[in-house]
């Protein structure tokens, strides 16, 4: 296997974009990888997206986005992974590239989801459910997570305005990111006053439908110092899965592929938690993030409500979450996010995060989840 | 929901037929062909009592498409008696104070608005277990 660095990367802004379609929206961010990296030659496309089907009526996404972009008639290939898609195109390019398959591969994230209504754009994320088991019963997705904010806070004795402070962080990080959708801190009372979605979670507990594209331009480690700007480094990158529906878990609030991911891309970095500088997790839910940090062991079972309440997730804490918004603040264009948390992490690592810089970071990792933890995909990215 | 697709899902849907394994009892609804723990096949039909705990629920407030005439109303996970949790609906919820842990027992009901193919899906939904019913403590 050869090493593998990010050369280039690009973001469209997070956003409600009624004149612009999923193609126009990839293009631009290939375009801004591209310009970034310095460097022409493409020899694949691999396009991250969950949900073109069911909101844009295409299918063929990759194909439309390699015609889209001028890169026919280059290797083209949708990888699809639900709310991780973002994160498992990273991994696609990155095989490709580590195997020896190809030299320079695109991987670009990409949702279209506000031209469809609210209840139909609920029933496509539930698409990532079990369409049988949990979908078929009006079990949404929001719902699912609230079964488990509920549980997690009966177990822990806690209240949901424990929950608060991973929101307020998500929205106080993504004012300073000129790309994230919803700028506007908040406060303890707006998140208390936040209508109820499925209860206990309301609308500042969970990630806001959005479109956006990412991309990420990779090469061989050995090859990257062509590119124009800094390369980064993927020194892990690893996938984990586990039961499609959520009551199939022995313990649903153990998160076994998000800490099964995480372990195994530590292990390839031969890291641990404590040596991560800045954690981009999945935070669609703030359940989510909750799970996430104590299935990853930043902190014990039960204890990651503490975390935040102390401010460690704080950019200026010992282990920076959400840094330009994450999907809470930066918005959850669901294909995408994932490409958005790595184009971040190495916008960090380069020290171009602006005003929203995590001082003297190094190492980063991003974790794209899919269903309730049904499928998580980490990344670490050194530099 | 595609008639063929509803025909399959008419004996875990309206019995709560589910599998047992015959390597380790390990009993699952919905139902399996391997297990996950010991890794056997030959899982063999098992039909639950329909007796349950509630685990955690949910009211929701903003429905998926297909489930606006009900709005709001409670899902839940509950713990089967026979060990499996279980994704449902709560029946006659409404106006009852729910709690982790209360007893629950299965019903057959109407589970979503019907829709362009016209006809009614039925399901399993759990609800708060009568207190004539209820073994007292
Ligand atoms: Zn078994």
């Amino acid at each position: 296997m050869r090493d593998v660095s990010v050369i280039g990367v690009g973001q469209t802004p997070v956003g409600e974009h009624w004149d612009r379609s999923l193609r126009d929206l990839a293009v631009e961010a290939i375009a801004e990888a591209r310009r970034d990296a310095g460097v022409d030659r493409v020899d694949a496309l691999y396009v991250g997206n969950m949900l073109s089907g069911e909101l844009a009526g295409q299918e063929n996404v990759a194909t439309l986005v390699a015609d889209a972009a001028g890169l026919l008639p280059k290797e083209a290939l949708k990888i699809e992974a639900a709310c991780a898609s973002g994160g498992a195109v990273l991994r696609a390019a990155y095989l490709a590239v580590a195997c020896g398959a190809h030299d320079y591969v695109l991987a670009v994230g990409v949702e279209k989801m506000t031209d469809v209504l609210t209840d139909g754009v609920t029933a496509a994320l539930a698409l990532a459910a079990d369409a049988d088991y949990e979908a078929a019963h009006g079990i949404t997705f929001a719902a699912l997570n609230a079964i488990l904010m509920r549980r997690y806070m009966h177990e822990h004795r806690a209240s949901h305005e424990d929950f608060a402070p991973f929101s307020i962080n998500a929205h106080r990080n993504a004012a300073l990111n000129p790309c994230a959708m919803y700028r506007q801190p908040i406060t303890l009372e707006d998140f208390i006053r936040s209508p109820i979605v499925a209860d206990p979670i309301n609308i500042l507990d969970s990630a806001g439908i959005s479109d956006g594209a990412a991309a990420l331009l990779v090469c061989p480690a050995s090859e990257a110092r062509r590119a124009r700007r800094p390369p980064v480094r993927i020194t892990g990158s690893a996938c984990a899965t586990d039961t499609l529906g959520l009551a199939e878990r022995t313990d649903p609030l153990v998160w076994q592929a998000v800490a099964d991911s995480a372990r195994l891309a530590c292990g390839q970095a031969k890291l641990k938690p404590k040596d991560i500088d800045l954690f981009e997790l999945h935070d669609a839910f703030t359940i989510v993030s909750v799970l996430s940090l104590e299935a990853c062991g930043f902190a014990d079972r039960g204890s990651a409500l503490k975390l935040a309440a102390e401010g460690r997730i704080a950019l200026e804490g010992d282990i920076p979450i959400c840094t330009l918004g994450g999907l809470k603040g930066r918005g959850h264009p669901v294909g995408a996010s994932g490409t958005y948390q790595l184009v971040e992490t190495a916008l960090q690592l380069r020290g171009e995060a602006g005003p929203a810089q995590v001082k003297g970071a190094s190492i980063g990792m991003a974790q794209s989840v899919g269903g309730s933890g049904s499928v998580a995909i980490t990344h670490i990215l050194q530099v | 929901m595609e008639l063929p697709r509803y025909h399959r899902l008419r004996g875990p849907y309206y019995r709560l037929e589910g599998r047992a394994c015959p390597g380790c009892s390990r009993r699952f609804v919905p139902p399996r062909s391997v297990c996950p723990t010991c890794k056997s096949g030959g899982l063999r039909p098992f039909a639950f009592c329909g007796r349950a705990t509630l685990y955690s629920w949910s009211h929701v407030l903003q429905p998926a498409r297909g489930f606006a005439s009900m709005a709001p109303y409670t899902v839940g996970m509950v713990r089967l008696e026979e060990g499996p949790l279980v994704s449902a609906q709560l029946a006659d919820a409404d106006g009852v104070e729910l709690a982790v842990g209360m007893p629950l027992e299965m019903v057959t009901r109407k589970i979503r608005d019907a829709d362009e193919h016209g006809y009614i899906v039925y399901g399993y939904k759990f609800r708060p277990l009568l207190m004539a019913t209820r073994p007292r403590p």
